[in-house]
């Protein structure tokens, strides 16, 4: 057991009275709750709500309601975070009704989807709400029977003294009226009923029977559609538009033209087009009409780039001064020294994020007040934008997040509902913007693209003496230079050249992890078959070096739980033992705190490529939810897979070349792995993130397959690009 | 403008709507049916898919004018008593992330074992490879689909 202090700010517990409580969820109750049971059992609904502290609620009949705080893209926190809640409430998971907070900066933390950090950030304060409020539940129960706390159990939901029991719900009244205590005992790991086990999808039942949850589902009255027109191409801006062509189409209220750069500037505030033209139509089918009659002229402003040109320039930047991020030894030395060099360039285009619910939101802005609902990562950054937009106070401005069809990234710049805003209040108007698949894609905020060059230098005896690793990237660079095999080789450089550009771009699930590991893991399956050594031996001997006499300081892994994983890969996957027509690949990776070892089979018959199986090792610490987890692996491995085989954003005078889904591959059925098996370590550690960590290897254990299955090595993404030489399928 | 009546899970439904207007927009704008979901509009994702006439068919590319008398049925239809064997797997294998194309993908999948109660493996990825999941859920959709069918048959 773990006592912890409680530290909890008083101001976090607002007690809201009963009425109010139960109110509040009727008002939003296309946005209410789910419940995880699979048969409800009618039963009265509760005449009074207790809010114990800001994430529970109890009922006089004993329901309970959770507050699931972050936003929820699929990542599944809105099930696991009230789950590690309800363990330490000490709750049947039956009883329990999951709801989403509203974006409330008083009451929580970090209300952000984003970096899998959902569920390591909240970790501890959710484990203390549902500690806490057991406490105060205990306490009052021991008040009233005139005994000792010690004396007391809990037990789904019920307060346990020798043969005597009551439901929480029977003294949450007086519960809440108690002070919070200063100190509260955590379970121990070996008494969870709940964490650690599989719960499905508190959604499920909603999205099997096509129930409203996402921002384009939300529907308020007298709420018009908007759509948007941005420039054709990144690098223009818009001159003048000719309204009259569209005015008296059917259905068709208003056409204006919008600013949405807000005064002051934050990271999430990423937007190629500021100034933008809004149709504003009564139903979605005509304002899209609309949108294809209307003229514009545009005019440029910065010179309009083209995918040809990206490529030389990142060229160009690994041939020229590149700013030195890390260096152990002396590499240059080690390098004129070398009996062999082995050099290789990798390279990955600009993606899309592509969820499959296009960017939306709602907004109703009003002289003092502007209520915003949609899907968005960050609901604290799209506040204060908005407020600072509209010229509202942050108070003024009621955020409330819906579940997302996806993310991946892309909502967490929130461009979109500040242009829902800025609509709404130009127009005084309550409207829901809708993106077209088109507008998506083509004002992204991408993937940047990437070319790194990896170089080792062999001795005599082929042993590897140094490395020296040169990344670009438009923008930014790819590189993590305290990252493995940082730590492993004595003689040891890391540069990178940010090569600037006017597209937009941003974090893409897993940010620069989903290039370069790819990249390093196949420079090392590379590099392991230049030294004539087994691809997963010749990592675990740079592992030792770095457990046993790491080079550096700064080394930013554990190098025994990466280590843990591959070994774990090695033995389930039985490796070394050769089935014919399969082809293996390896690949492991550390990133968003937690550590994934992959093995790929690939079978090959005749000229037709299958992954049959992907074995995966994953140390994230204590699994919350085994369903989920694995859900979340499966999902990075295939999404992964996909997007280094098939996608690819490109470029001609500043204009997207992929507009939809038929230029734009994303992985499809037939493609996918035909299984999937994960093995978690069980090592007891704090829990980390699982939206991310699985995808980056994938890319390696891919290509390092497919190099098995073809003869053929694959630098270039995307592999199947046919104009790369590489035509392969798969599937 | 024109007035159409379209039979949706079985009710006649009155709209007026230009006849273009895909049925996709009639359902989530007109009735109020919002569990078919908008992906790309040009009948490459599956998000939108309904079935017409018992067949998996994209609404986003189906103008209000071309239905005539076709029975429409959406996800809101697919069951009575939301226990369809493919809604039942559905939830069995948890196989939902985001969830924003699993109506699209229970239809498509419903359509299949509709005409094929047991079809093989490769046949289930022929008729599932018009509908995108971004979230990768392919496999789990793969074993649901194997689960209804078992009970199907
Ligand atoms: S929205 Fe119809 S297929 Fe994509
Ligand atoms: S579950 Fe998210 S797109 Fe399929």
């Amino acid at each position: 057991m773990t006592v912890i202090k409680t530290r909890i700010n008083r101001r976090s517990f607002l007690k809201v009275s009963a009425a109010s409580g139960g109110g509040m969820l009727l008002g939003f109750s296309w946005l209410a709750s789910c419940d995880p049971k699979e048969q409800q059992d009618v039963k009265e609904p509760p005449k009074e709500w207790f809010d114990i502290n800001a994430f529970i609620k109890i009922g006089d009949n004993g329901d309970i309601t959770i507050f699931s705080p972050n936003p929820e893209i699929g990542q599944n926190v809105k099930t696991s975070m009230p789950l590690i809640v309800a363990e330490e409430l000490d709750v049947d998971w039956k009883d329990v009704t999951v709801q989403q907070a509203d974006l409330n900066t008083v009451k929580y933390k970090r209300q952000l989807a984003g970096g899998s950090q959902s569920i390591r950030q909240g970790w501890k304060s959710l484990r203390m709400a549902g500690a806490t409020a057991r406490k105060m539940l205990l306490e009052a129960a021991a008040k009233q029977w005139k005994v000792e706390v010690s004396q007391l159990s809990t037990d789904k939901g019920r307060i346990i003294y020798r043969d005597q029991s009551l439901s929480y719900g029977e003294i949450a009244a007086a519960a809440a009226q108690l002070e919070i205590p200063e100190e509260v005992a955590l379970k121990d790991r070996k008494d969870f009923k709940l964490i650690g086990t599989r719960v499905k999808n508190v959604d499920g039942s909603k999205i099997v029977h096509g129930e409203p949850l996402f921002g384009l589902d939300y529907q308020a009255e007298n709420m018009l559609i908007a759509m948007i027109v941005h420039p054709p191409a990144f690098g223009m801006k818009l001159r003048s538009f000719d309204h009259s062509s569209i005015k008296s189409m059917a259905g068709i209220r208003d056409v204006i033209q919008i600013n949405t750069a807000p005064e002051k500037v934050q990271w999430s505030d990423v937007n190629a087009f500021p100034d933008l033209i809004a149709i504003v139509g009564e139903t979605t089918w005509q304002v899209m009409k609309a949108k294809k009659a209307l003229t514009a002229t545009w005019e440029n402003m910065t010179p309009l780039e083209s995918s040809t040109e990206h490529d030389e320039k990142l060229t160009n930047a690994l041939a020229g001064k590149a700013n030195i991020m890390r260096k152990d030894g002396d590499p240059d030395k080690v390098f004129k020294n070398a009996s062999r060099i082995i050099e290789k360039t990798y390279s990955a285009p600009f993606l899309g994020h592509n969820p499959m619910e296009p960017m939306n939101f709602f907004a109703d802005v009003t002289a003092d007040k502007a209520i915003l609902v949609g899907p968005i990562q960050t609901p604290e950054f799209l506040r204060s934008s908005a407020a600072d937009l509209l010229g509202l106070s942050e108070d003024q401005v009621i955020v409330k997040m819906t579940r997302m069809g996806g993310g991946f990234g892309r909502r967490l710049y929130g461009h979109f509902g500040l242009e829902a805003a800025k609509i709404s209040q130009q127009l005084n108007q309550p409207i829901k913007l809708i993106y077209s698949r088109e507008d998506d894609m083509t004002q992204g905020t991408y993937r940047p693209a990437y070319k790194v060059t990896y170089k080792a230098a062999l001795g005599e005896n082929n042993e590897l003496l140094g490395m020296k690793v040169k990344g670009a990237g438009l923008p930014g660079s790819p590189l993590f230079p305290n990252r493995y095999p940082a730590g492993t080789i004595d003689h040891f450089m890391i540069e990178s050249v940010d090569v600037g550009t006017n597209i937009s771009t941003g974090a893409w699930r897993a940010p620069r992890s989903n290039f370069i590991a790819g990249a390093e893991q196949s420079f090392l399956d590379e590099l392991a078959e230049a030294m004539e050594k087994d691809p997963i031996d010749f990592r675990l001997e740079l592992f030792d070096r770095a457990i046993k006499n790491p080079v550096g300081k700064d080394n930013n892994y554990d190098a025994e739980r990466y280590a843990g994983v591959l070994k774990l890969v090695k033995e389930k996957s039985n490796w070394g033992t050769k089935t014919p027509g399969i082809h293996r690949g390896v690949s492991a990776y550390f990133c968003h705190n937690s550590y994934v070892a992959q093995v790929l089979d690939m079978e090959k018959t005749g000229d037709r490529l299958r992954i049959k199986k992907v074995w995966c090792a994953v140390d994230c610490g204590i699994v919350v939810n085994l369903e989920g987890a694995e859900n979340q692996i499966q999902g990075g491995i295939i999404d992964g897979i996909g997007h280094a085989m098939y996608s690819n954003i490109q470029f001609k005078d500043g204009k997207p070349l992929q507009e939809n889904f038929n230029s734009y591959r994303l992985i499809r059925h037939a493609e996918a792995p035909l299984e999937i098996e994960t093995f978690f370590v069980d090592n007891g550690i704090d829990p980390t993130g699982l939206g991310e960590p699985s995808l980056p290897p994938i890319v390696a254990a891919l290509s390092n397959a497919m190099y098995q299955a073809t003869g053929h090595r694959y630098y270039n993404q995307p592999f199947a690009l046919a104009e790369q030489g590489n035509s392969i399928k798969i599937g | 403008m024109a007035a159409y009546t379209i039979n949706v899970n079985g009710e006649d439904q009155k709209v007026e709507v230009d006849p273009d207007t895909p049925i996709l927009w009639v359902l989530r704008d007109h009735l109020q049916m919002i569990g078919t979901k908008f992906g790309c509009g040009i009948a490459q994702c599956g998000a939108c898919t309904i079935h017409a006439n018992g067949n998996a068919i994209r609404s986003c590319s189906l103008p209000i004018s071309a239905v005539g008398d076709m029975k429409l049925t959406t996800i809101e239809g697919l069951s009575k008593e939301k226990d369809h064997p493919i809604q039942e797997a559905w939830l069995a294998h948890d196989v939902p992330q985001c969830g924003y194309c699993q109506a699209g993908q229970m239809m498509s999948a419903a359509a299949l074992l509709n005409r094929n109660p047991s079809p093989t493996d490769e046949e289930i990825s022929s008729a599932m490879n018009g509908n995108i999941c971004r979230c990768g859920t392919y496999i789990r959709i793969h074993a649901a689909i194997k689960t209804a069918s078992q009970k199907l048959s």
